[in-house]
Parts: C-alpha cells; sequence; structure tokens
C-alpha cells in the first residue's frame, strides 16, 4: 500500500444556500479545491462523490456525473463514482479515494460531497432523513431519526447518570467553536439557558440538540504521497482509513449506549496509525445530535464510557481542553449537508494541521481523527491524519 | 409506500411473528432467513413462532416534529421495548400519558391502525404497546 497525502481543501459556505444549486456548490468546492494543490484538470483520474439523497431532495441522480460533466472534465471521460452510507456519505467517498490510490491504480483523484436539503419543506426532509434507519421496522412506526437519538439520550441518562444540562453543553461548545469559523452555518455563541429552553424535537431533545437542515459541498485532492511533492511542502499524510457497520435498525444491539461500528472502525485505525487515542490533539466527530457526540468521544477512547457529559461540562473538548472535538464548530453549528459533511470534517482538519485555521487553530496540532457516521450508528468512517 | 410492500410484512405486523434459530436457539425479530449467530449453519433451520405480547420499556421518546404521515398524532410517544422472549423493537406507546411513561414500565401489543395511503387509501394495521 502507498501513502496517501492531502493537498487541496475547498468547501462553500453552509447554510440555506437558496441563490446556489445542488451542481453549484460541487463545482465551487470542487474547483477551490484544485486551486489549493495548483492541480490541473488533466492530472485528475479520478472523482468522487459523496451523497445521500439528490434523487429525493432535487430529484437528481446520477450526480457523480453531473459533477464531472459541469466541472468541466466530461471531455477527459475520468471514472466518476457516486457513494452512499446516509450520514457517513462524504467520509466513505473519502475512503474509496483514499483506497484507489494506496492500492495504485490512481496517482490523483478529486473527493466531494454535496447535498441540498433545503429545497424540500422540515417534513419531507424528515421522512427523507428518516430512510436512513430502517424502514420496514423503525420509520414506518413513527420513529425519526431525532427520536431514536432520543432513546439513546435517555438510556444514557439512566445508564450512566448523564444529564440535561451536559447534553446542552455540547452545543453550547459546538456554537462557540462555530462563532470563529467563517464558513459555519450558525457563528452566534449560544448559552445552555438558550439550548434548555428551545422546542422540544424528540424529548429530551430539543431544537439546539439537533444539527439544522443545510445545503453545501466540500471538496480535498488526495494524491500518492511520492506525487504531493510536486504540490506542496506541507502535505498532510492519511495515517489510517477504517470502517465499520452494525445493524441497521438500533432496536437490534444489546446496547444502544454504544456504537459499536465506531469502536470497531477506531480501533483498526489506531492500529493502522500506530497510535492511541491520548495522541490525537484535534477530532471532528460526528455531533448530528447532541447525545452522538458524547457516544462518539468515549466510543473512539477519548474518555470512559459514561463519562463523555461530565468531560464536556469540564471543558475538556474545548479549544485548549485535552483533546479539542468539533473546533469547525461541529454538524451543529457548521451546519450538516448530510453528504458533504464527512468532507468538511477533512477540509477543517487539514486547516488545523497546517496551522491555518485561524482563531480556531488548536497550537502544534499534529494529530488529527475524523469520525464519520451513517443512520443510527449503522456505519462509522475513521480517518486519522498527521503531518511529521 | 406501496400496497405489496406493506402487505408482505403483514403477518409479523398484526401477529409478532419471530424466528428462532433451530441451530443455537437464538430469537430474532422481525423474522430473519439467516441467524446472525450460526449464519449458513442455520439455513432452512429458522423456525417461526410469535411473541407473547409482553414486554417492557427499555427507552422512550416523545416525538414532537414528525413526517408528514404523522403530522396528526404528535405529539406522540416512541418506545423501544424488551419483550419477554429477549428481543427488542421499536413502537408507539398507547393509552398512557408521556409523564406516565417509565424506563422498565410493563406493557403488552395491541393491534392498532398504523397509517394510511393518504386521504381515502388502504390503512395499514400493526402493533402498538399499552400499559400491562
Ligand atoms: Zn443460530
Amino acid at each position: 500500500m502507498r501513502e496517501v497525502a492531502i493537498v487541496g481543501i475547498g468547501m462553500t459556505k453552509f447554510g440555506e444556500l437558496w441563490d446556489m444549486s445542488f451542481r453549484e456548490m460541487g463545482i465551487q468546492a470542487g474547483l477551490m479545491a484544485m486551486q489549493d494543490a495548483k492541480i490541473s484538470a488533466e492530472e485528475i483520474d479520478a472523482l468522487y462523490v459523496g451523497n445521500m439523497s439528490a434523487g429525493r431532495y432535487i430529484e437528481q441522480e446520477h450526480v457523480a456525473a453531473l459533477m464531472a460533466d459541469y466541472s468541466g472534465l466530461a471531455r477527459d471521460h475520468i471514472p466518476a463514482i457516486r457513494i452512499e452510507a446516509a450520514g457517513a456519505s462524504g467520509g466513505l467517498a473519502l475512503r474509496q479515494a483514499y483506497l484507489a490510490i494506496a492500492s495504485g491504480m490512481h496517482d490523483a483523484v478529486v473527493v466531494g460531497g454535496a447535498e441540498k436539503m433545503t429545497d424540500v419543506g422540515d417534513a419531507i426532509s424528515n421522512k427523507i432523513q428518516s430512510s436512513a434507519s430502517d424502514q420496514q421496522w423503525e420509520s414506518v412506526f413513527g420513529a425519526t431519526s431525532p427520536s431514536l437519538h432520543a432513546m439513546i439520550a435517555r438510556r444514557h441518562m439512566h445508564e450512566y447518570g448523564t444529564t440535561r444540562e451536559q447534553l446542552a453543553e455540547v452545543a453550547v461548545k459546538n456554537h462557540r467553536h462555530g462563532a470563529l469559523n467563517p464558513f459555519a452555518q450558525f457563528q452566534k455563541e449560544i448559552d445552555i439557558k438558550t439550548v434548555l429552553r428551545a422546542g422540544m424535537v424528540a424529548e429530551p431533545l430539543g431544537m439546539f440538540d439537533c444539527a439544522p437542515n443545510s445545503d453545501g459541498a466540500a471538496a480535498l485532492v488526495l494524491c500518492s504521497m511520492e506525487r504531493a511533492k510536486k504540490y506542496t511542502d506541507s502535505p498532510v499524510r492519511i495515517l489510517a482509513s477504517a470502517q465499520a457497520s452494525d445493524t441497521l435498525a438500533l432496536h437490534s444491539r444489546a446496547d444502544i449506549c454504544t456504537f459499536e461500528a465506531t469502536r470497531y472502525a477506531a480501533q483498526r485505525a489506531y492500529r493502522q496509525a500506530g497510535i492511541s487515542p491520548k495522541d490525537v490533539q484535534v477530532a471532528e466527530v460526528h455531533d448530528n445530535f447532541t447525545i452522538s457526540e458524547i457516544l462518539a468521544i468515549e466510543d473512539l477512547g477519548f474518555f470512559e464510557k459514561g463519562q463523555g457529559g461530565r468531560a464536556t461540562a469540564d471543558g475538556q473538548t474545548s479549544i485548549g481542553g485535552k483533546v479539542a472535538v468539533n473546533t469547525s464548530g461541529g454538524l451543529k453549528a457548521r451546519g450538516d449537508p448530510i453528504g458533504a459533511t464527512g468532507i468538511a470534517q477533512l477540509v477543517e482538519i487539514v486547516q488545523q494541521l497546517r496551522g491555518e485555521a485561524g482563531k480556531r487553530q488548536v497550537s502544534g496540532a499534529s494529530c488529527a481523527l475524523a469520525h464519520n457516521v451513517g443512520g443510527t450508528g449503522s456505519t462509522a468512517v475513521v480517518h486519522i491524519l498527521g503531518v511529521k | 409506500m406501496t400496497i405489496a410492500r406493506f402487505w408482505r410484512d403483514n403477518a409479523t405486523r398484526y401477529n409478532l411473528v419471530a424466528t428462532r434459530c433451530g441451530n443455537c436457539g437464538k430469537v430474532t425479530f422481525p423474522p430473519r432467513h439467516v441467524c446472525p449467530v450460526c449464519h449458513r449453519r442455520s439455513i432452512g433451520k429458522m423456525q417461526r413462532f410469535h411473541l407473547s405480547g409482553e414486554g417492557e420499556v427499555y427507552s422512550f421518546s416523545v416525538v414532537h416534529e414528525a413526517p408528514s404521515a404523522f403530522e396528526m398524532q404528535k405529539p406522540y410517544i416512541v418506545a423501544m421495548i424488551r419483550m419477554s422472549e429477549g428481543v427488542m423493537l421499536t413502537a408507539q406507546l398507547i393509552d398512557c400519558e408521556p409523564s406516565e411513561v417509565t424506563i422498565g414500565m410493563k406493557v403488552r401489543a395491541k393491534l392498532r391502525k398504523i397509517g394510511e395511503e393518504g386521504p381515502g387509501g388502504v390503512i395499514h394495521y400493526g402493533y402498538k404497546f399499552a400499559p400491562a
């Protein structure tokens, strides 16, 4: 296997981008990433696109060819591949791109992620998002994605004494970080009272416990480490890429307070990178709900099972804490355009490792982790990155 | 949802049909063709049987924002229920107030209307759970 580097990053602002179409967002992010890498179109061997549900959000399937076409690559006839794994679509697209270069099949590829969610109303969006769960045995009975995560939250509170306030602290912290990110959907700090007083979505989770519906796209340029020297003096190295799956329905798990897919993917990634959780200084984790971040920081091994809420309230996951989690603002404040999310996580991590994260910069960051989840823990993708 | 897609699962939605592996005894719900423990050794040995309908609440939520098909029901309670046979399932809780529900509460299955194919369309039935 060859070493793989990230040499270019690009993303649109996240939010309600009413003046931009799906294809415009994708192209803007992709061209920014190619500009950042100073790579020409002729050097690109393949295009990977992470996207969950363009067919239902904008009635457009076949989006990989569409992106290649509108990027001006149609006449180059490169392979263009769409990858779908619900919320983990972006992270998994990155993994496929990584495998293609590591294997020697390709030398340089663009990997992007995009989702256009705000062209439909909330009730329709809610239904589309429910389809990432088991449609026949969960969604059909009225179980929504927020309510499944709410049941995890309630069980976590029951088993470990996690409090409503500790959940709220995740949102407060991520908004504090997001306020420093010019690409974030919400660049505004909130206090704990705002989270606790917000209207209920699925008890005990309120509006500020849930990531918003968003539009947005993000992209990366990947190449072999050998080739990377041609484009940059500071390539960011992919030290590990791992993926795991679990039952589609949450009720088929023996314990819903642990995402085994996250644990397995993390174990494989730590082994491949030759590091342990304590070596990670920056982590972008999948906080589609406040409880999701608490599960993530436990399952990734940053904190003991059951201690995630307390660690968050103690500031251990803030910038300057033991491990800086979601410096970008996370899905909660940066926004969660589903297929784009896993790629946006990498954009943040590359900025951190290059020392280009501005006010969000974690000083001396040299090892970082990205964690992307699909459904209620049915797919987990973990990447570990570093600079020497 | 198309009629056929719902109809295929009616036995299980009406009567809580589960499967027991003839090789290791593991119970699965909804019915499976392959045991997740025994894999290929279980093929042809998965026996169907009816769950008792008795269970207890493992966790629950009250849904306030719902897909349009459930708009008229909200707020409603969804729960994960640990059945006495050990398997877990997801269903709505009825005949009780959200404030009365607790983890560990004993519940029993009822046949109820689940939804319909738009105005004037086919009505779907299935299990919901009420305090036992
Ligand atoms: Zn078996």
